[in-house]
């Protein structure tokens, strides 16, 4: 017996989502769409690489533009960060409480490794976003060519972005945690419609297949760019270093 | 034929436990996997041991007792089986088999084999029924329930309560089970009425008993004997959101 909670019905709504397996799933599933729609959103920024400098720099220009805005959506972005990977590492300590001696042999029929592996992927992305931060925005690991200012004195995003990729070791670690994030994603995208109780029998017919290609477009698209500058169909202004 | 077998032994539930190895010969591959275990039992018994201990009660896949988890499978190699239906023509000679009790914080081992699954029943007490004075049985379709509704009814009324989907779940969640017992009520009418207070009650003692959450790996429908769907799932998802904000008057 492991206890009776005298008057669950008299629980607030903030407990039944923090302190409940449920509550905590909705936490996880709203949290991670708006970390999907941030993946989305930055991939078709992202894609102006290939419009050209001018387009990439004055989406950047833009970005910048809106001022505070921009700090409201990183700060709303870093709670929603917060809100996921706090949550997940609960689920992950629960869920590995519930079972305290496991099998000496263990099939698993349906469950997928990309289901499986969540907390792995997660935390691979955490790591990713971590360095991106660093190479790209705050500008830390690779000073060298990241303060160029193109012909109409902006800074030179698309330059930064080519010379950054040009550098092997630097496109392969982007490709692998793009590979990651995709990953998290083919599972996270079709598991956040069966938290909100959106999927049925029928509808999973669609959805799986759907989740399959978008996790593959995400891939595809965020790696086109290494891609693009590794193999010269990218390249650089004229003029730069 | 003949297979090697590899099964676990507690004493007790102080007991740490082991996988000890024991040879089934003869068998026959229209025995039962329990029958088959009979057969080993009555080896062990004429030379003094103690026989493995499991639980099995109706062996017509109707009241959940059985709950083997053979070769890494919660009820066997067959789908939509339960391992007292199982038939040993499943297996071949000189297979060698791994049965393990179901693994669950929830499911503490009483002895060998069989594990307490009296949690289910906290689960049911916290809100597995309709609160009506029962007259004698009442004239059918006195209620009108339409056919899509009275099917779901159904399908999730199959829920026998073996456990199977906790123990193949990787989180050791009984979401599967819970769910089936509430979409079961939540579906017909005489349901309806307590189909928040419901839902939260039995969704609080569902943590309460320490059973994981809910990763959407899809593994207990998997093994679920009785095949219910997690579409089930999706819906008490869905009466849970609905719940929210429910406070008892
Ligand atoms: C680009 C960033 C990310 C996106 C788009 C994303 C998206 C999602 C979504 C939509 C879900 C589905 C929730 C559900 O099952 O309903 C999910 C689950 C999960 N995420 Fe993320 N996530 C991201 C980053 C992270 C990070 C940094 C972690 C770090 C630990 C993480 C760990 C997890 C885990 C463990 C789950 C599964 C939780 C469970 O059901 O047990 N995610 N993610
Ligand atoms: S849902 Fe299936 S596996 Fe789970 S207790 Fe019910 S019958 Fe057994
Ligand atoms: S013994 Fe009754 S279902 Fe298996």
């Amino acid at each position: 017996m492991q206890g009776v909670n005298a008057s669950p019905t008299t629980a607030s709504m903030p407990a039944r989502l923090l302190n409940r397996s449920i509550g905590k799933k909705i936490l996880m599933s709203f949290s991670g769409l708006v970390l999907l729609g941030y993946v989305v959103g930055h991939l078709i920024g992202n894609l102006q690489i290939f419009v050209g400098q001018n387009a990439l720099n004055a989406y950047a220009v833009f970005l910048h533009s809106i001022g505070a805005w921009l700090w409201i959506i990183r700060a709303f972005l870093l709670a929603m960060l917060i809100i996921h990977v706090w949550t997940a590492l609960r689920l992950y300590f629960e869920n590995r409480a519930a079972r305290p001696i496991g099998y000496k042999r263990k099939v698993y029929q349906e469950a997928t490794l990309s289901s499986r592996t969540m907390i792995w992927t997660g935390i691979g992305v955490f790591l990713f976003v971590v360095y991106h931060l660093m190479h790209f925005t705050l500008i830390i690991t690779n000073p060298q060519y990241s303060h160029l200012e193109d012909a109409l004195g902006r800074h030179d995003v698309y330059s930064m972005v080519i010379l950054g990729f040009q550098n092997y070791l630097i496109s392969a670690v982007y490709i692998v945690s793009i590979a990651i994030v995709s990953y998290h994603v083919a599972h996270a995208s079709k598991s956040m419609f069966q938290t909100w109780g959106l999927n049925d029998t029928n509808f999973e017919k669609i959805l799986h297949p759907a989740t399959v290609i978008f996790a593959w477009l995400i891939f595809l698209g965020y790696v086109s760019i290494p891609i693009a500058v590794l193999t010269g169909f990218v390249k650089l202004p004229e003029g730069v270093i | 034929m003949n297979l090697t077998l590899y099964v676990w032994r507690q004493k007790n539930a102080g007991d740490k436990g082991r996988m000890d190895k024991y040879e089934a010969k003869d068998i026959s591959p229209d025995m039962s996997f329990l029958e088959m275990l009979d057969v080993v039992n009555e080896d062990l018994e004429r030379e003094g041991k103690d026989p493995i201990a499991f639980d099995h009660d109706c062996r017509e896949g109707i009241c959940g007792t059985c709950s083997l988890n053979v070769n890494g499978v919660a009820h066997g190699p067959e789908k939509g089986t339960t391992v007292c239906q199982l038939h040993m023509r499943n297996f071949k000679d000189g297979d060698k088999i791994y049965i393990e009790p179901w693994r669950a914080k929830a499911f503490p081992v009483v002895k060998d084999l069989i594990v307490d699954r009296s949690a289910f029943d906290r689960i049911m007490q916290a809100g597995g029924f309709v609160s009506v004075g029962t007259g004698g049985a009442p004239d059918a379709n006195a209620i009108p329930i339409s056919k899509e509704a009275a099917e779901d009814a159904f399908d999730a009324a199959a829920c026998i309560g073996c456990g199977a989907c906790v123990a193949a779940c990787k989180n050791a969640s009984a979401m599967l089970f819970v769910a089936a017992k509430v979409s079961h009520l939540a579906n017909l009418p005489q349901g309806k009425v307590e189909a928040k207070r419901r839902v939260v009650n039995m969704i609080n003692q569902m943590d309460l008993e320490g059973f994981g959450n809910c990763t959407n790996y899809y593994e207990c429908q998997a093994a679920c004997p009785k095949e219910i769907s997690v579409k089930f799932i999706a819906q008490m998802n869905r009466e849970y959101f609905r719940s929210l904000r429910y406070k008892e008057k």
